[in-house]
């Protein structure tokens, strides 16, 4: 085999044993695929799948005495990484394989400069004197496109933007030039305009670098928009592997076409308009000002959101579409008044509650209801999902039988067993949680439903699910729905109209098929062009 | 007959909860084992003081003073020829009691106070600035102080020992409210109309049960020290009631004759809040093994 065509990393065979008393033997089985040279391969699958075992496997970074390698062989440029001692593996590590994660924040030292994080691994692995490590500090930097490079060198982790973090790591990552980079959903926690850079950054250095990318995700999008080739993990198997687009276009394996199926179209399907419906939720000149007031400076205002003017009718799903800090969750806590708007008027039913009292407010709490993103979080641990789902009516004064008998009916409506009412959260899955919160904020019968990011956390096929449960129950109560989102797929299955916010304003609004179609602000038109695979239309099989 | 089968099931269900305790907790942690042992037989001592062997504390015997440990007088006599094994049996009641309850009333004082000033932000300044202020007086000074005004007595040491204890409880409470009221399923509670009382009970309280069962523990043992200290600058309970601090502080000027006097009290209270930290690093470890980690 000459050099061209010997696979930088090849996977063959390979176990690795979960630990006793897990819900399965293996955390991957028999996973074989391998990474030619200038290719971007995409290890696709959902939570649980092993993909991130499998490239932590590589990199010798499983937790030890819990996971461990039993079976097969993981060879990088022909050795076997199963068989190297722990010092090799460390001379190997940011050498010849390095590893860029999902979190930027956490995987930098806060205390440490940037420049300094950088020159550690050339500090570790080279001869360089200190002259030559800064300059070659420098020219990564600015392979990885970011600004300044002489003045950044000496800034902070938290001085930097999420996409600039992720550009150090990146940097860092390929200082030493290695053949294979691993990158584990290295754009899951940026927004999407920031997403897109880092993809074409590290689809540009593959290409100038020659590197051989690993690159683990769960979003199809991101696939059809980077990927040579796919793997696709299931529960520790490997189920189908090819060309990407021979993948995306004629997936072979059912498990693989229920993924692709499942990923939500960017073209909204037609919906009838509402127009002649009451309006349940109105806010008017909706204001909420963070000052940060300090004895030794002048205070500073943080307006999160301004002068936001919204309606939703009954029986209408109004998307809130925007960035991490465009001011969208902001919105949604002022109107659940969780926490008070600075100005404005919010109306429910015509009834303004932005200024009540606590003891006024609580009256009105009831018609307000909100399912938030993080389904590990939204239900307290040491309560059965039952007393969780009755607290709300009871507090309203239904009697403990009627809420009981009301718990078990939505339980039913919401796919799951009545008679598990008395399990704690623990005892469900994440979808299975999503859908006892939309139970428990359904139970209090409320006229507006909030979904903040609620579809967020969720696997893609798990996410088409409970969607189809919020348009079900939407129709089935009248509800107006208001759905917060970063996710311009989502956004378009489930909205009816479409507000786009940006800096706390609402820069577009109109109906979403008219704003997909044709986005008139040019925050819009920017968000819509990052939107990863916006090109591909998943599901559209090839017929097989 | 069905409920005789319940209570058999129930019994059987704590047989086997018991021995899982068994096999989890004492075999990971042995020396909470000992340390929870040790504390058991000082309750029982303290509660059963006059059943083993003891005589009458008070009852002095001029013609056996300063005696020293024998077959006669286990822990030797004092200058007064009082039995030192009896006092320092009959001590360890006004230790543990002092003890326990400075452990249980600051917790109790603390949490309320603690959850308050956590959610409520209109207390939490009022409420923290007084807690600062009694942080910056020593515990023992305050004590002292407490003790000197309303005259020394079981009650005033114990209430003396208890309130400098609470504003670091009440810390710990404010810190955990902090971060738990912003949990998304305490937002959900808010956002059902749960008012305030409840959603402090049901949704915060049980988050701060297990670090303060482990503080409970440090109060306990560092307000045994507290109460030995006052017994032993004379600022403790009566000297007609025999404590450890004021059994040794009696013995202090007969130390070179007599150094039994301070020696049997000394190293029982030595082991009892040896008994009780070893208790409560266990108990940290099994609640939060997080923390168990960190530290």
């Amino acid at each position: 085999m000459d050099q061209t065509t010997q696979p930088v990393l090849d996977i063959r065979g390979l176990t690795v044993r979960l630990p006793i008393r897990a819900d399965r033997e293996n955390a991957i089985e028999d996973v074989s695929f391998s990474v030619l040279p200038h290719e971007i391969l995409c290890v696709v699958g959902e939570s649980g799948s092993g993909k991130s075992v499998t490239a932590h496997t590589v990199m010798g970074l499983l937790p030890p005495k819990q996971l461990t390698a039993t079976a097969g062989q993981v060879l990088l440029q022909g050795d076997d990484l199963l068989k190297k001692t722990p010092g090799e593996m460390r001379a190997l590590r940011g050498a010849r394989m390095s590893m860029i994660f999902q979190e930027p924040m956490t995987a930098l030292n806060p205390l440490m400069s940037i420049g300094d994080q950088i020159e550690e691994i050339l500090q570790i692995h080279t001869e360089m004197s200190a002259r030559e490590r800064l300059a070659r500090v420098i020219e990564v930097m600015e392979a990885v496109k970011l600004p300044e490079p002489e003045r950044l060198v000496h800034s902070y982790p938290h001085q930097l933007s999420g996409g600039q973090r992720q550009r150090v790591m990146i940097a860092g990552a390929l200082a030493l030039e290695p053949a294979l980079l691993i990158a584990d959903e290295p754009t899951t926690a940026l927004d999407v305009t920031t997403q897109a850079q880092i993809l074409k950054l590290i689809k540009d250095i593959q290409r100038t670098h020659g590197t051989a990318v690993l690159f683990i995700t769960h979003d199809f999008g991101v696939v059809a928009e980077i990927a040579d080739r796919v793997v696709v993990m299931q529960h520790g198997l490997v189920v189908e592997q090819g060309e990407a687009k021979a993948v995306l276009r004629n997936p072979q394996h059912p498990y693989t076409r229920m993924l692709i199926s499942a990923v939500p179209s960017m073209t909204p399907p037609a919906r009838p308009p509402k127009a002649d419906a009451p309006v349940v939720l109105e806010t008017q000149d909706l204001c909420k000002t963070y000052r940060d007031r300090s004895l030794f400076r002048a205070a500073r205002e943080t307006r999160a959101a301004h002068n936001v003017e919204l309606s939703v009718r009954r029986g209408e799903t109004l998307g809130i579409v925007g960035e991490s800090g465009s001011g969208k969750s902001t919105v949604a806590r002022c109107i659940v008044r969780l926490i008070s708007p600075t100005s404005g008027q919010i109306l429910i039913d015509g009834h303004d509650i932005a200024g009540l009292s606590a003891s006024r407010l609580r009256e009105n709490r009831r018609l307000v209801q909100i399912v938030f993103q993080d389904p590990y979080r939204s239900l307290n641990p040491r309560r059965s999902v039952g007393a969780s789902i009755v607290e709300g009516p009871m507090n309203f004064g239904v009697g403990k039988a009627e809420a009981q008998t009301r718990a078990r009916d939505l339980m039913k409506l919401v796919d799951l067993d009545p008679n598990s009412l008395d399990r704690f959260p623990h005892q469900f899955s994440g979808g299975q949680r999503q859908r006892i919160c939309i139970a428990r904020a359904l139970a209090m019968e409320p006229d507006v439903l909030i979904a903040d990011e609620a579809v967020s956390a969720l696997d893609v096929s798990v996410q088409a699910q409970v969607l189809e449960l919020l348009d079900d129950v939407r129709k089935r109560f009248n509800l107006a729905i208001l759905f917060i989102t970063h996710d311009l797929r989502v956004a378009a299955q489930i909205c009816d109209r479409i507000a786009v916010m940006y800096k706390g304003e609402i820069v577009e609004r109109g109906p979403a098929a008219e704003v997909f179609r044709a986005p008139s602000h040019e925050y819009t038109q920017a968000l819509f062009n990052a939107a990863p695979g916006r090109d591909f239309e998943f599901g559209s099989f090839a017929t097989a | 007959m069905s409920a005789i089968a319940d209570r058999d099931a129930n019994r059987s269900g704590l047989r086997e909860r018991l021995a899982e305790f068994r096999r989890n907790v004492l075999s990971r942690h042995p020396t909470m084992a000992i340390g929870g042992v040790l504390l058991i037989l000082m309750i029982l001592g303290a509660v059963f003081a006059p059943l083993l062997f003891t005589v009458d504390p008070i009852a002095l015997n001029p013609i056996q003073r300063l005696r020293g440990p024998g077959a006669a007088q286990w822990f030797g006599t004092d200058m007064f020829g009082r039995d030192i094994y009896s006092r320092t049996i009959y001590g360890t009641r006004i230790s543990l009691f002092v003890g326990l309850a400075a452990a249980v009333l600051s917790i109790a004082i603390g949490l309320v106070i603690g959850l308050l000033a956590g959610y409520v932000r209109l207390l939490d300044t009022i409420l923290m600035r007084v807690m600062d202020g009694l942080m910056a007086i020593p515990g023992i000074l305050l004590a002292i102080a407490l003790v000197s005004l309303s005259g020394a007595s079981l009650v005033t040491v114990t209430v003396a020992i208890t309130i400098p204890e609470i504003p670091r409880v009440v810390r710990l409470v404010r810190a955990i409210v902090l971060s738990v009221r912003e949990e998304p399923y305490v937002e959900a509670a808010v956002a059902a109309g749960t008012r305030l009382p409840l959603i402090l009970i049901r949704h915060i309280l049980p988050n701060t049960i297990p670090p303060l069962i482990v503080q409970a523990t440090y109060v306990c043992a560092s307000a045994m020290l507290t109460e030995s200290i006052l017994g032993f600058l004379g600022a403790g309970t009566p000297p007609e009631i025999p404590s450890w601090g004021n059994i040794m502080a009696e013995g202090r000027t007969y130390f070179q004759i007599a150094p039994w006097i301070i020696f049997f009290p000394g190293a029982l209270l030595a082991l009892t809040v040896l008994a009780v930290n070893v208790l409560g690093d266990g108990l940290r470890d099994t609640l939060d093994p997080r923390i168990a980690k960190k530290m």
